[in-house]
């Protein structure tokens, strides 16, 4: 049986495989929606925090000798510290201003941490293992599944689902979504306020870190590792609704999947797609697919 | 407001008489413009191939004049660098830049074949030489070759020749290629794919990649559907790694093989020999040949930080011939040294009797070399082991099947 000329085993693998690299989309694009909708912040600079969360994975065992399990606890802790001092030395003065200031600070920070990167680390890569607990792979039959690629999809949904649960339907999530909203409001409630938007940029950093160290041992470790990402994560956002949590993790996922096909269909065109799929959504749908129209 | 018109004003007198001044020096010169020899090393200095060539590459070239005595004819030599950015429109402007306002010389390196035939358009235009060392398109000697032009350490044919026939002699008889989507991987896997054929073995399939992708797994479930003995891996730098990476994840490599078809050292050095052990490549140099390469490597290495790729050898070798022959002619003057590069012998640390052909190809042997196991790795950047030497004449394409127009048959 075939599928516009493609053996419904490889369709089948192929989708899978899409599914892992949206889930890399969805955490991205996740860490990206949580900073826009809460700060206001169109975070350029995610792929480079990225990058640092897969180099503290490569430096944790090159010269600490600790392991992949060690790096997801320590790469957001790290780089989420990195983040909290950017936004508390840079990020608090500019909230008052255009989005542009913004994005052009991130963007800056972004090239700056890149360029650091090049000079210690060169552009060729380091190799990092994957974890033994995951080595091997699974025959499911139409396809050879490496285990660690099951592993990301499931932590992925894991952390992507964690978060929109905190913040759409608990407590706190309704605090910070007040905050964003009228902070003078709940300030006056004695919430914090500043203290929290802090805290969510942090925790939007960690996001990308978790996503650095999870995608350490499947692609090479470089300084640009996050720039060649990036774009694509932003179109995801962008496709999905600037600031809708939801929106950015199905729209991560299903645009996985849809460059996955493309790939197969015609490879040539796959770092494209996305692209037209923006294109096409703003025609229609300015605001995004789940975004809503102010 | 006045004064300040009459200052502009006598300012630009002023710089019109130096301007003026400095013409008439060079006039008087001749032998050597603008009273100095200017070298621009042009490559990839902050994208995926960087560690190719990059900043070592500019190294490499200081090393070179260094080692030359600073001064041609009496006379400075400079070396200015640039970041091409893969981009031909960018290596195009900036080479018609560098020969039209900063008597630009020559121009070395330049990696990314579509970067390097922009960039030889510009020297057939300009009549200025042009030595290409990174660049892999055979097209440069063939229909894009030009009398300015040499290519200097190796080409598409010469990496199909040398991997591609060993490998098909020793049984890999089906192939599946991964590409790069543009002029070199198309052209590196056409040249490989009429060596497998014309030694009996058959072309599977081919899926061509965007430059800089960095997921593979969808191309190795194709490459793996396609039952091919070989997986041909047309690209280079960041991708070929990632290739590499993602074919041992999935276990292609336990019922096919791979060929890497372009790889330089610092890619092997990245991949780490476990996963690299075993590999089939073809190379123009290695630093740890011979006591002259092992010299120049160490040298190198104490600056970098990081053995030298083949590229960035022959981009020493190549401003030390071009210096040997500015030296030669009495002048920097394109034409005349042009000449003197075509019927002078190349000895060096990089080739041994290399010469520089009609079509602007310089022959030299090639290398093929097989990537050691972790055990038989002594010490660091101790990668290669030696299979076989291919003499020049076989290693490159024969003048009879030229494309080049400047070839009469």
């Amino acid at each position: 049986m075939e599928i516009f000329g493609v053996p419904i085993q490889a369709f089948l693998g192929q989708l899978l495989l899409g599914l892992v690299n949206g889930s890399f989309y969805a955490m991205l694009s996740l860490g990206l929606a949580v900073i826009f909708g809460l700060l206001n912040i169109i975070n350029f600079s995610h792929g480079a925090l990225y990058m640092m969360g897969a180099y503290v994975a490569f430096l944790a065992l090159d010269l600490l000798g600790l392991g992949f399990w060690w790096s997801l606890a320590l790469a957001p802790l790290i780089v989420g510290g990195f983040g909290i001092i950017i936004e508390r030395l840079l990020m608090r003065w500019i909230y008052k201003l255009d989005h542009l200031y913004g994005l052009l600070l991130t963007f800056g920070l972004a090239l700056i941490i890149e360029g650091v990167y090049r000079y210690f680390f060169g552009v060729s890569g380091q190799p990092y293992p994957v974890p033994d607990a995951l080595r091997g792979a699974t025959d499911l039959g139409f396809m050879i599944l490496p285990n660690y690629r099951a592993f990301v999809v499931l932590a992925s949904l894991i952390v992507c689902l964690g978060t929109w649960y905190v913040i759409e339907r608990t407590r706190l999530g309704a605090y910070l979504r007040a905050g964003t909203e009228n902070p003078q409001l709940v300030q006056a409630f004695g919430v914090n306020v500043p203290l929290m938007v802090t805290l969510t940029f942090g925790f939007g950093v960690a996001l990308a870190a978790i996503g650095g160290v999870l995608a350490a041992p499947v692609i090479q470790i470089n300084p640009l590792m996050g720039s060649n990402i990036i774009i694509v994560v932003f179109a995801v956002v962008v496709i999905g609704g600037m600031g809708s949590i939801l929106g950015s993790i199905l729209t991560g996922l299903g645009l996985g999947v849809i460059e996955g096909l493309a790939k197969v269909y015609y490879a040539e065109a796959s770092s494209t797609v996305v692209f037209v799929i923006m294109a096409i959504v703003l025609m229609v749908r300015p605001a995004g697919l789940f975004g809503k129209e102010k | 407001m006045k004064r300040k018109l009459l200052a502009t004003l006598v300012g630009t007198a002023l710089l019109g008489m130096v301007s003026n001044l400095a013409l008439a020096q060079t006039a008087k010169a001749g032998a050597i413009s603008g009273d100095k020899v200017i070298i621009g090393v042009m490559n990839d200095m902050a994208g995926l191939y960087s560690d190719i060539g990059g900043p070592g590459s500019v190294e490499a070239a200081r090393m070179a004049v260094q080692d030359f005595g600073g001064k041609v004819l009496g006379k400075p030599i400079e070396i200015l660098s640039a970041d091409h950015q893969n981009k031909p429109d960018v290596g195009a402007t900036k080479a018609r830049e560098w020969y039209d306002t900063e008597g630009v010389d020559m121009i070395v390196d330049v990696p990314t074949s579509s970067v390097a035939i922009s960039v030889g358009k510009v020297a057939a235009e300009k009549k200025r030489v042009f030595i290409d060392t990174g660049g892999a398109t055979k097209a440069l000697t063939n229909e894009e070759c030009n009398p300015y032009m040499v290519h200097y350490a190796y080409d598409t044919y010469a990496l199909a020749n040398g991997t591609g026939k060993a490998i098909v002699q020793q049984g890999g008889k089906t192939w599946f290629f991964i590409t790069a989507d543009y002029a070199f991987g198309k052209a590196l896997e056409a040249d490989t794919a009429a060596v497998v054929k014309a030694n009996g073995g058959e072309v599977k399939g081919v899926v061509r990649h965007p430059l800089n992708a960095s997921d593979f797994s969808s191309f190795m479930l194709q490459a793996q559907a396609s039952k091919a003995q070989i997986v041909g891996l047309a690209n280079a730098g960041g991708d070929t790694i990632n290739s590499v990476k993602a074919a041992n994840e999935f276990g292609l490599t336990k019922n096919q093989s791979l060929a890497g078809l372009l790889l330089f050292i610092t890619d092997i050095h990245s991949l780490g020999l476990k996963t690299a052990q075993g590999m089939m490549l073809t190379s123009a140099w290695y630093w740890d040949a011979n006591d002259e390469t092992r010299k120049f490597s160490r040298r190198f290495f104490e600056k970098i930080k990081r053995m030298p790729t083949f590229d960035q050898a022959a981009v020493y070798s190549a401003v030390t011939t071009y210096l040997k022959a500015i030296k030669a002619v009495g002048t920097d003057d394109a034409d005349k040294v042009m000449a003197d590069l075509k019927k002078t012998k190349i000895n060096d640390m990089f080739a041994k009797n290399g010469y520089i052909r009609q079509d602007g190809r310089m022959m030299h042997d090639m290398y093929l070399m097989q990537v050691k196991t972790p055990q038989e790795s002594k010490y660091p950047w101790d990668y290669y082991k030696l299979k076989a030497t291919i003499p020049a004449e076989q290693a490159f394409q024969s003048l009879a099947l030229s494309t080049c127009p400047m070839i009469k048959k």
